[in-house]
């Protein structure tokens, strides 16, 4: 864990909370307490209705692979050692959609389509980091 | 104001560039105001006419452009930030701009040392350092925060989903992307400011260069450049008697995905910035996607061509792939693209020299790359996570 050199997020005041369920290994996600409307990006207000009451509501983070790109070049030091790696589009089971992971697939194993679930993992002491596995 | 209409208020009277290459040994400030000073001659007018600024992406600030022209009285000052999508939206800015009356002749331009200072492919390697003025953006800071602690850095990366999914719903596959790397290749051997030009490439050559990005290609993606361009943009009245003929603003428009910051929470991915802008171009201009003679379109990726010429309704969703095949898309073919080359093979510079392309085209100044008796043209910016710009210039 000391020596992670991937970037990490920056946590706001919009996205505490997201993170702080990661943390606790929950998929909290944005939901309008006036109109139901998920959201992610975590955001001040519903961008369906404007309102500003809003719950963070634990979703089951399963869904499948909406689309993928796999990154033959690290475009950064802390993924030279991953390239090729990929990087996917979940859309989840709630309509969301996260980029995020496949930790149990190569590239070359993934598809659009495929059936995924949430895992968390832990990446430094402050950080988790949700990603997926095949389900 | 309620009827009002741009079309035909203003006119680009003046063209400039500096030369495309991978080390300038200029600053980025020089640059601009090399292609600035030479649009403006080409316009016939002296620095001190220009009482508008706008510099596109934020590469430069109008203050410093401004300053450096020695203008005494600067009436408006704007900046555009839609990445890629700038260089045409400052044209709307312009047109509005001169056709009230607020300025008079107003300078829109964009470059940068894109090779030797800032290359977008190394964008990862400078989130930690500042992102230069890209972390400027909101959009940036939630890339920051939710993407590139998955490995996503680069534009490549963030069209690259949109293009695999249009393979997986469409069919779309790595040769017709190749077609439209082939085409602008073809075309940048015409143009003698060209990057490209003396370095050909076929079909095979695009399908066996390497892979950067499933499902892009290293010719699949544009060119790193340093350079500036330049346009000045008058009243259509002020336009007449200049040094060239007006080339006139029929038609121009901005538009923005939903949400505009993030491609993958698009519930329809294709529903592109430039697919809200073309509509509204195109009744602004009065004319439709045939009358359109030349179209230089905004090609930082292969398939973000592709995807523009369907938003602009040139084909169908879906049909982009086999439309941009056959040749249909080069010199001689129904719908002639990026005769200057584009950003894949001449040069990128944020697409401002595809609004000098569309000009020369329209002069009848274009050369070896003219097409024929060209009247209308159309030029599209692509930027950021989708937004669009769309002009309809007409000689």
């Amino acid at each position: 864990m000391a020596d992670y050199n991937k970037p990490l997020p920056k946590i706001t005041w919009e996205t505490r909370e997201f993170w702080e369920g990661c943390k606790r290994h929950e998929l909290l996600i944005q939901r309008c307490k006036d109109c139901g409307t998920y959201r992610h990006y975590p955001r001040p207000i519903c961008p369906n209705c404007s309102s500003w009451n809003v719950e963070w509501a634990k979703i089951s983070g399963k869904g499948k692979v909406y689309t993928y790109i796999v990154a033959h070049r690290p475009f950064h030091p802390g993924f030279v050692d991953d390239a090729p790696y990929a990087v996917v589009v979940v859309e989840l089971e709630d309509g969301v959609r996260l980029v995020s992971n496949i930790i149990d697939r190569k590239p070359e194993d993934i598809y659009i389509g495929m059936p995924v679930e949430v895992v968390f993992d832990d990446v430094t002491e402050g950080i988790t980091l949700p990603r997926f596995r095949s389900a | 104001m309620e009827g009002f209409s741009l079309r035909d208020k203003a006119a680009i009277v003046g063209i400039g560039e500096t030369e495309y290459s991978k080390n300038s040994g200029m600053s980025q400030l020089a640059l601009l105001l090399q292609a600035a000073t030479r649009a403006i001659e080409d316009a016939g007018l002296s620095a001190k006419d220009i009482d508008g600024v706008i510099p596109a992406m934020g590469v430069s600030s109008f203050e410093d452009i401004a300053v450096n022209l020695g203008t005494d009285d600067l009436k408006y000052a704007a900046s555009i930030l839609m990445g890629g999508a700038s260089a045409v939206a400052s044209l709307q800015s312009a047109a509005m701009a001169v056709a009230t009356g607020i300025a008079t002749n107003v300078l829109c331009l964009a470059g940068w040392n894109g090779y030797s200072a800032m290359r977008a492919s190394a964008l990862g390697n400078r989130v930690d350092t500042a992102s230069l003025a890209l972390s400027m953006t909101s959009m940036m800071t939630k890339l920051m925060e939710f993407e590139m602690p998955y490995g996503v850095f680069v534009p490549a990366q963030w069209y690259a989903t949109m293009a695999m999914r249009h393979m997986h719903e469409y069919g779309t596959t790595s040769r017709q992307l190749g077609a439209v790397a082939v085409a602008c290749r073809k075309h940048a051997q015409l143009n003698e400011r060209a990057m490209m030009r003396g370095r050909p490439m076929t079909i095979e050559d695009h399908q066996n260069s390497m892979m950067i990005v499933t499902p892009f290609r290293l010719f699949d993606c544009c060119l790193e450049s340093d350079g500036a361009a330049a346009v000045v943009v008058s009243s259509a009245e002020r336009a007449a008697g200049r040094n060239h003929c007006p080339v006139y603003i029929m038609g121009v428009a901005e538009g923005h995905p939903v949400p505009v910051d993030h491609i993958a929470a698009r519930a329809d991915m294709f529903q592109i910035g430039l697919s809200y802008a073309a509509p509204r171009a195109f009744a602004m201009a009065g004319v439709t996607p045939r009358d359109i003679d030349v179209a230089e379109i905004y090609d930082c990726f292969t398939w973000t061509a592709i995807c523009q010429l369907e938003a602009l309704g040139f084909c169908k969703r879906g049909e982009g792939g086999p439309f941009v095949e056959g040749g249909r898309i080069e010199l001689g073919g129904e719908l002639p693209i990026n005769t200057h080359g584009g950003l894949l093979s001449q040069a990128h510079v944020l697409g401002m020299n595809h609004i000098v392309e569309a000009v020369r085209q329209l002069r009848g100044d274009a050369l070896a790359a003219q097409v024929k008796d060209a009247e209308i043209a159309l030029v599209t910016g692509w930027g950021d996570m989708g937004d669009g710009s769309v002009a309809i210039l007409r000689r």
